[in-house]
């Protein structure tokens, strides 16, 4: 095998990791914050990118219209977010995982069958955008220059996030609140609107990803559960609530998917999980997450 | 009355812990509740902010009834409560841990600089991470991050617990400044020294009730009381 040809796996990888951390990046935040996982949070990934298509659409805009539909998409999502949190989530607090569990889940086949319902079953995709249209040459290899934007908006967003946790006092607050909720509730901080701050961030990044995969692939009934599930993997790996966990896992799975394709595609996700089953076997709160309390 | 109990009954999960707990403390007063280990001290603080809210009977603060209200809201209404077991926030800093309460509060007679003069300790650790310090300079910082609260009423529970004598001395002596300043004191500790010579009046509880109440010198002066639930 040459070294081109791996090169290119490795920056697909790279492309695919990126998008993994732009999904499982707001579902670990949400989860490290509220101590509720969020089984939905791939549906709002789901509908932001239909959301952007008949924005997109509507709008009308030749050159730059995905942007615009992007950005518009992602607050729209991030306004569902804000209905969710206030009228179930608040309610799961308190409540056992298991509760949580069919709550979320009931959303996923809510907000599928609206899917359905709206968009119909068909296939839908964007065009690239401007300047991503064309593919580059890398070792005379074709790679699609819109995985570059991926990984760019990936690597933005770790660094949007980094800054967020640990330099705002905001930032304070989360990182306290993950470890000590009543104390911070004992300190005069309002719990009700820190969670639901957080969650709204996390559904505006959850739409935000749906969009910018709408040129990526198909948007497609089904494409929720097949990112969650790996976006699980994602934060089994690195370390559920952590930031860099999210980071390192994401990059994991992104290049054991794409190595894995490339070895034998039929088992590419068999891959994901067997490394997954590994770190639970040594490291059941994964590489930079701490045991449960 | 800055603070009033009335006849609360608090649970955990179906152990019923408080029965029928009732107290008051005065404005500009300090006030201890003694008692040993489980005798619902932790619990009755812990009814107080929020943590625990009691099932039965009336808390009220400045008149107001809090009873069941959120810990956030009754903290904001200038009640500060530091636990027993410190609860430092380990990833933050020092500084971190001690704006992290703060509030722009007319009147307040906190901020950072007072703080550090009161516990110069402190400034010195100012960015070191929460989770590296000694046990006596984490009971300073729990304090301390109580303080940027601005409570009118400040609920401590066992400042000096596990801490070696000098800095039990040293610990009164600081609080003994917070009360300078006019700041409302409810101390539960076991080490009856402490709590006495901060303190006014005391209660001692036992088995979830208030067996006696009066002030320092009457519970000085009170040997079967102090042989019966405190053993000293």
């Amino acid at each position: 095998m040459s070294f081109d040809v791996l090169f290119n796996q490795f920056l697909s990888g790279i492309a695919r990791g990126a998008l993994l951390f732009l999904v499982a990046s707001g579902l670990s935040l949400t989860f490290g914050v509220l101590r509720v996982l969020n089984f939905a949070h791939g549906s709002l990934y789901m509908l932001g990118a239909f959301l952007s298509y008949s924005i997109w659409k509507w709008l009308l805009i030749p050159v730059y219209g995905f942007y615009v539909a992007t950005l518009l998409s992602a607050l729209v999502i991030a306004g569902i977010g804000l209905l969710i949190e206030y009228t179930i989530l608040r309610r799961l607090y308190a409540r056992g995982w298991p509760e949580q569990l069919l709550a979320t889940y009931a959303l996923i086949l809510i907000i599928t069958d609206i899917v359905k319902w709206f968009w119909g079953g068909e296939f839908l995709s964007i065009p690239r955008p401007e300047p991503f249209t064309k593919a580059v040459f890398l070792f005379g290899f074709p790679f699609p220059s819109y995985n570059f934007f991926i990984i760019i908006l990936g690597l933005v967003l770790v660094f949007f996030l980094w800054w967020l946790v640990y330099k705002t006092r905001l930032g304070d607050i989360i990182r306290a609140a993950a470890h000590d909720r009543d104390m911070v509730s004992a300190l005069g901080i309002p719990i009700p609107w820190l969670f639901t701050s957080i969650f709204v961030l996390g559904a505006f990044i959850a739409g935000l990803s749906g969009a910018v995969t709408a040129p990526y692939g198909a948007i497609a009934l089904g494409m929720d559960i097949e990112i969650i599930v790996e976006c699980f993997a994602v934060v089994v790996i690195g370390g559920m609530g952590s930031l860099p966990g999210t980071l390192l896992g994401s990059f994991i799975v992104g290049q054991v998917y794409s190595f894995g394709i490339m070895y034998k595609p039929e088992l590419a996700l068999a891959f994901i999980f067997m490394v997954m089953a590994i770190v639970l076997v040594i490291r059941p709160w994964g590489i930079f997450g701490r045991p449960e309390r | 009355m800055i603070l009033e109990l009335k006849d609360i009954h608090t649970y955990y999960g179906t152990s019923h812990i408080l029965f029928g707990v009732s107290m008051h403390v005065e404005e500009g007063e300090s006030v201890c509740l003694l008692g040993r280990n489980g005798a619902g001290k932790t619990t009755t603080l812990k009814s107080i902010i929020g943590l625990t809210p009691p099932k039965k009977g009336n808390i009220r603060f400045q008149g107001k009834e809090i009873a069941g209200r959120p810990p956030y809201r009754i903290a904001r209404m200038g009640v500060g409560f530091v636990p027993d077991d410190r609860r430092i926030f380990p990833d933050l800093t020092v500084r971190q841990n001690i704006l992290l309460a703060k509030r722009e509060l007319e009147g307040s007679i906190w901020n950072l600089d007072r703080i550090y003069s009161l516990f110069p300790k402190l400034k010195d650790l100012d960015s070191n991470m929460g989770g590296h310090l000694s046990g006596g300079e984490q009971q300073m910082l729990t304090i301390a991050r109580t303080l940027m609260t601005n409570p009118s009423l400040l609920l401590l529970d066992e400042p000096g617990e596990g801490l070696a004598p000098l800095v039990v001395k040293a610990m009164g002596e600081q609080l003994m400044e917070i009360k300078k300043l006019g700041v409302t004191m409810l101390i539960c500790e076991h080490n009856v020294g402490l709590a006495m010579s901060l303190s006014d009046r005391a209660y001692v509880m036992d088995k979830g009730a208030i067996r006696f109440q009066g002030t320092i010198s009457d519970l000085k002066a009170n040997e079967e009381v102090r042989k019966k639930y405190l053993m000293v």
